[in-house]
């Protein structure tokens, strides 16, 4: 008896051509993203360098005292504002010189330093003095007052971090408790309460927290501590309402991190006695410890970014200094201000805040790769 | 604590989940110091009921218990009985093994020290270690984390675990289920030890492990009515169940002829 051979299925690779189209949609979204990071760096790097690279001129008050002939070395100026440094550039109009001798309001000037041509300047002409940003006093001046030519960085960055370790400070305590409430006591009622409140938190608009922190945080800081010690303007009602900002954020990605704990570590707990308590904090909290620890992280790294709230209340003007209760500019609220205003493209205090811009985005980049590596080393694998 | 003459004993358990009886007329006493085993198809409620005597189901929120179930004489159900009291008598070891991620001396130490433990801790993690006979293997390595440990070897640890806050019975929930015969084989020999000092009661679809280490067996199968409500078919010393069951169903059972 023959036995009928089944027909052959063909096994012909077929093209699914609507597969092939959102393969490439998607490969196009993941390349938009990587072009935009890179554009981001690129124009970043490029314009810190221009103020990184660049000689800059700023006024020194000094005007000539009397018209100067191309071939004069010595002369006379105003002897006005901060003293002239020896070996310092100077500049009239278009001619640089370089300064070797000073001697009260007497000037010794090699004329036409740096392939400029020595001319002749009339009387109460100014000289300009070379400003020359370097990055060592970037990083370590405690002073940012671009008019003077002073670029330190600090006094920004010291406000941006005291912002955002008091917004960390509010928001890891609360966002914790609030996380482990919703994991490991709410009812599945007093959950679906209590989330929707939360995402609400987080669609607030920063613009409202600002006014939030200006007329009802910093009423209620003076409230407490005395308007004598508490600025209209202070860092720590920014940081404060900044917390609230990214509290949402903090509970919701670690509400996922505790809830991804496996079931059985929590009965393990229980079945040797342990209390609700003791199973939250002693055993999920720490198990889920990589996943918080990221959501930390990457909440500080919006903390330090978040501009509306500090430009609104932490003050206006750099300051120096360590009490939270003092206005001082942020880094973020310094770029919102400057470019606010009427800047000339290609001036120093536009170039500047793309020094500060760079830093901002080098502490976030630092952050974020803190962060993958913590939830790379401590992740706990459960299968 | 042995006033009474049994370590449990339910009346009329019953258990719920939700709306659906998944347990029901469920009366069973369990003798001191002996191993039980609890046999039965799948979803007859055998891991229901091992809970039960823990108060572990209640973890569940939509499960409710009903009937009686007296732990040395006491019925863990009363109202004012805390159940995190009741689990640090009655401890559990579960069919997945699932240490903590922290080292092995704290998987011990940790239950120890939330029970109010206060002597010399390096001694307790070295016998719960030695009585869960796990100490040989990790004695040299005891900062490492348990789950760094083989199948087999967490297990032992979850055992040593259990044992360390010295509980009267200790509950298994097919604890060899996902360990090979020689890892199964280490855990049934540390059953027959543990047995002298402690009230054993074990979930096992092995039959031959059933025959092999219980005293008792309490066979389960769903009741006929359709409901698919568990009950208890049969109960009794496990050489007279396995040799000449009284009824027709766990002969079946027993010998591979169910359903
Ligand atoms: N969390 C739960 N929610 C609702 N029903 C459940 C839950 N756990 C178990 N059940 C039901 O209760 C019944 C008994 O389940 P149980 O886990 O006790 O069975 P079992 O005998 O241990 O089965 P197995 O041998 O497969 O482990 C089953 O019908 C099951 O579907
Ligand atoms: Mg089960």
């Amino acid at each position: 008896m023959a036995i009928p051979t089944p027909p052959v299925a063909p096994l012909r690779r077929r093209t699914r051509i609507h597969e092939v189209i959102i393969q490439g949609l998607l490969f196009l979204c993941g390349l938009i993203s990587i072009f935009v990071t890179t554009g981001i760096i690129y124009e970043l790097s490029k314009e810190a360098y221009l103020f990184f690279g660049y000689q800059q001129w700023l006024p020194a008050h000094k005007p000539l005292v009397a018209d100067i002939a191309p071939e004069q070395t010595l002369f006379e100026v105003g002897t006005q504002g901060p003293a002239l440094e020896v070996g310092s550039h100077y500049r009239i109009g278009d001619e640089i010189m370089l300064l070797e001798a000073v001697d009260g309001a007497l000037v010794q000037m090699q004329r036409g330093a740096q392939q400029t041509e020595p001319i002749a300047h009339r009387a109460g002409l100014t000289l300009s003095r070379e400003v020359n940003p370097n990055l060592l006093e970037f990083l370590t001046g405690t002073a940012w007052e671009p008019h003077n030519g002073r670029f330190g960085i600090l006094p920004l960055l010291n406000s941006t971090l005291i912002v955002s370790s008091i917004a960390i400070l509010v928001a890891l305590p609360l966002g914790l408790a609030t996380a482990i409430y919703l994991s490991e006591y709410a009812t599945p009622t007093a959950r679906s309460r209590l989330k929707p409140i939360l995402e609400i938190l987080a669609g607030v608009p920063t613009v409202v927290y600002g006014f939030f922190a200006l007329t009802f945080m910093t009423p209620l800081l003076r409230a407490i501590f005395g308007s004598g010690v508490v600025e209209i303007y202070n860092m720590a009602s920014a940081g404060i309402v900044v917390g609230i900002l990214i509290l949402p954020f903090v509970s919701t990605v670690s509400e996922d991190a505790l809830s991804a704990v496996p079931r059985s570590l929590r009965e393990a707990a229980y079945g040797l006695g342990a209390t609700r308590l003791e199973t939250a904090i002693q055993i999920v909290l720490p198990a889920a410890f990589s996943g918080i620890a990221a959501a930390v992280i990457l909440a500080a790294s919006r903390a330090i970014g978040e501009t509306m709230v500090v430009a609104i209340a932490a003050g206006a003007g750099p300051n120096f200094t360590f009490n939270p209760f003092k206005a001082a500019e942020t880094m973020t609220g310094h770029i919102a201000r400057i470019s606010g205003g009427d800047l000339s493209y290609d001036s120093l205090d536009y170039n500047s805040i793309f020094a500060v811009g760079l830093m901002l985005f080098l502490m976030t980049l630092v952050l974020n790769i803190i962060s993958q590596r913590i939830v790379r080393r401590f992740r706990e694998v459960y299968e | 604590m042995q006033n009474s003459t049994y370590a449990i004993e339910t009346k009329d358990l019953a258990i719920f989940y939700g709306a659906f009886q998944a347990v029901g007329n469920v009366n069973l006493e369990i003798e001191h110091h002996k191993i039980t085993a609890i046999i039965g198809p799948s979803g007859c409620g055998k891991s229901t009921v091992l809970r039960a005597f823990n108060r572990m189901n209640e973890l569940i929120p939509s499960v409710s218990t009903k009937g009686v179930v007296l732990f040395n004489g006491h019925n863990i159900y009363e109202r004012d009985v805390d159940p995190v009291e009741v689990r640090r008598h009655v401890g559990m070891v579960f069919q997945k093994p699932n240490p903590f991620p922290k080292s092995i001396y704290e998987n011990i130490a940790w239950g120890a020290r939330i029970n109010g433990y206060t002597g010399n801790m390096d001694e307790l993690v070295e016998s719960a270690l030695r009585g869960a006979a796990l100490w040989d293997e990790v004695h040299d390595k005891l900062d490492q984390s348990g789950t760094s440990l083989s199948g087999g070897q967490q297990q032992r640890l979850c055992i040593a675990r259990a044992i360390a806050v010295k509980p009267d019975i200790i509950l298994m929930d097919e604890p060899c289920s996902a360990l090979d015969p020689i890892a199964t084989l280490r855990i049934e020999e540390l059953m027959y030890d543990l047995a002298r000092e402690y009230t054993i009661i074990i979930v096992t679809h092995n039959m031959q492990q059933a025959a092999r280490v219980s005293d008792y067996t309490a066979f389960f199968s769903l009741s006929e009515d359709g409901k698919r409500t568990g009950q208890l078919m049969e109960y009794g010393d496990t050489k007279t169940i396995f040799t000449n069951p009284g009824r027709k169903i766990t002969e079946d059972y027993i010998t591979g002829r169910f359903g």
